[in-house]
């Protein structure tokens, strides 16, 4: 991937761009690559099209830097939502979006490496730092959570430094469990289930994103922002509320 | 007196099933439901009640149980054993189940079949359907001595089957967003390509095997993580395309090749594993238009049903069915 400066892909000739998905969606994307201010384009976009309830669009969601909707082949047809969707890209610039209301700053302890992250070294090597390092500099600052997606709850974490621009691995790891913390593309993800994954297995959290059961059944909402600290009782984290995590409200 | 199913054995992969959960997707929780949507409408057309009711899918499983009530069933997806108190079933039919007698169903060749209670089946809901996501650990697969709510039923004709399906392997394609990343030389080559559906497969996906290279692409690895919709083919780092399915992610970065029509996934839900696909790239306004004439069609299965014809000879108790009234002049068939 050819990492463009920030401001040149979100601006830059081609986005926002509409496009298909499947045969019933389409897809706005305001960038081509992790964007700070794409991915706030693209969660005022999803909440504008929430608010214009256009008759059979069916689903509405956000990727990192994109917003898709889905709708009833029966009631619309691609040129003229294709032509609305024109009309609301149009009506603003959706660069200069503020971030959701109501952000909150979690404090999530992560067990590092050993068996809890098997890949730990494997991915410091790849960002060209110490496995020491590493951790440091995943701590440093916090991450946000740009959007959430894959499986229920779970969080895509960005924005890391330049180094830890890593592939995915060619191959699946078969199970990674829930709660895992993986890292590839400058970006990390907390599992909410065990699953299988091209993403590096470097630690290990306490947290159930998804309860299914519950009253609110997701932790997190896109535009938090988390801050990972070292720990190294997993058992106590496991057993702890929301997994040792505490948040407090953004202003 | 509650109407109920109680299991007394089910293979792992046997859950209940419904058309799922939209509108969470921003939330990362895929639609799940029925891998095969089709079903679904083929067993509520069968049993005059709609496609809403949740039923039972059997992935490649077997299953036996018996009614606490008379009650109706169909059968619809993939051809699977039925027998009933040891009398064989004609699948893609819709039969009486009495009270206390035994169900028994069984894999034939593999692929997803299903059992449509008259009145749909009641379990609790999670999120506001009856649908097991197991996936995203909602619900649970079916097990041995599970009670499982049914509905009450207003039909009551039985012995109605669907018209029969001729065997399709070609998997239509509209492109997707990552289509143009993989070349024109890899798409041609898809086309010509003859893919083995593997036995490894399950509501998330199943895998195809080619019979010759993969699609591997050295960008992909890279590409950011989109959104995903069912019937999405992916192909992963080392090249083998998947066909995600009703369970599937949400978003996900690996390269999707194409997306194959949703009318088309019946054909690979239905088939067994080492039967041969092809794949076939459509336009968006093809694919538009043949998902609205499948969808018309299906609105119409009602009234394409026809009366299940038995060999006289497999009928021990010829004497006392009820022939004369049985004949209808076929406009009824809808009000049952």
């Amino acid at each position: 991937m050819t990492e463009a400066p920030q401001t040149d892909s979100a601006t830059g000739p081609g986005f926002p761009a509409i496009r298909t998905v499947g045969v019933d969606g389409f897809l706005v994307s305001f960038a081509d690559a992790l964007d700070e201010r794409a991915n706030r384009a693209a969660l005022a976009f999803r909440a504008a099209l929430e608010r214009e309830s256009w008759t059979g669009v069916a689903e509405c969601a956000t990727s990192l830097v994109s917003a898709f909707l889905r709708f009833d082949l029966a009631a619309c047809d691609h040129a003229g939502l294709r032509a609305r969707l024109e009309t609301l890209l149009a009506s603003r610039d959706w660069y200069d979006a503020p971030l959701p209301g109501g952000r909150r700053l979690w404090r999530v302890p992560v067990v590092f490496g050993s068996e809890h992250g098997p890949q730990l070294a494997e991915a410091a090597e790849l960002a060209g730092q110490s496995t020491d390092t590493a951790i440091a500099t995943l701590c440093a600052n916090p991450v946000r959570v740009q959007t959430i997606g894959f499986a229920p709850g779970q969080p895509y974490l960005g924005q890391l430094p330049e180094n830890w621009d890593i592939p995915r691995q060619t191959g699946l790891t078969p199970l990674v469990p829930q709660g895992a913390l993986v890292v590839a593309i400058r970006q990390l993800i907390v599992f909410s289930v065990g699953t299988p994954t091209g993403w590096r297995h470097i630690g290990q959290t306490g947290l159930r994103l998804f309860r299914p059961d519950a009253p609110d059944p997701f932790l997190l909402r896109p535009g938090d922002e988390v801050m990972f600290h070292p720990a190294d009782d997993l058992d106590r984290l496991r057993t702890a509320p929301d997994g040792g995590a505490v948040a407090e409200a953004l202003t | 007196m509650t109407r109920a199913l109680t299991i007394h054995s089910a293979t792992p992969g046997v859950t209940v099933q419904d058309t799922g959960r939209p509108g969470y997707l921003a939330q990362g929780l895929s639609r799940g439901g029925a891998a095969d949507l089709l079903a679904l409408a083929e067993g509520a057309a069968l049993l005059g009640q709609p496609d809403t009711c949740a039923a039972l899918e059997l992935a490649g499983g077997a299953l036996a149980l018996t009614a606490s009530q008379d009650m109706r069933i169909a059968l619809t997806g993939a051809e699977m054993r039925a027998t009933l108190d040891g009398a064989p079933l004609v699948w893609g039919a819709n039969h009486a189940l009495p009270k206390g007698a035994r169900l028994d169903i069984s894999p034939l060749r593999g692929g997803f079949g299903y059992l449509h209670i008259g009145g749909g089946l009641h379990p609790p809901e999670s999120l506001g359907a009856a649908s097991a996501h197991l996936a995203a650990g909602i619900g649970r697969a079916v097990q041995a001595g599970d009670t499982i709510p049914v509905g009450l039923d207003r039909g009551h004709r039985t012995g109605l089957c669907l018209p029969s399906a001729t065997l399709d392997t070609t998997l239509r394609l509209v492109p997707s967003l990552q289509t143009a990343l993989f070349g024109p030389d890899a798409l041609a080559r898809l086309e010509t390509t003859r893919f083995t559906k593997d036995a490894r497969g399950n509501r998330m996906g199943q895998r195809l095997v080619p019979d010759g290279a993969g699609f591997a692409t050295a960008e992909g690895l890279r590409i950011l993580s989109e959104i995903i919709v069912p019937g999405d083919v992916q192909i992963t780092g080392d090249g083998m395309p998947y066909v995600l399915l009703s369970e599937c992610q949400t978003t996900g970065g690996y390269p999707r090749i194409g997306t194959v029509l949703p009318c088309d996934l019946p054909k690979l839900l239905r088939a067994g594993p080492g039967t041969v696909f092809g794949l076939r790239f459509v336009t968006l306004e093809e694919g538009a238009a043949l998902e609205r004439a499948e969808a018309t069609r299906r609105a119409g299965l009602g009234r394409a049903l026809t009366p299940l014809l038995r060999d006289p000879r497999d009928m021990p108790d010829l004497l006392s069915y009820q022939l004369v009234s049985g004949v209808t002049a076929g406009h009824d068939l809808e009000e049952c």
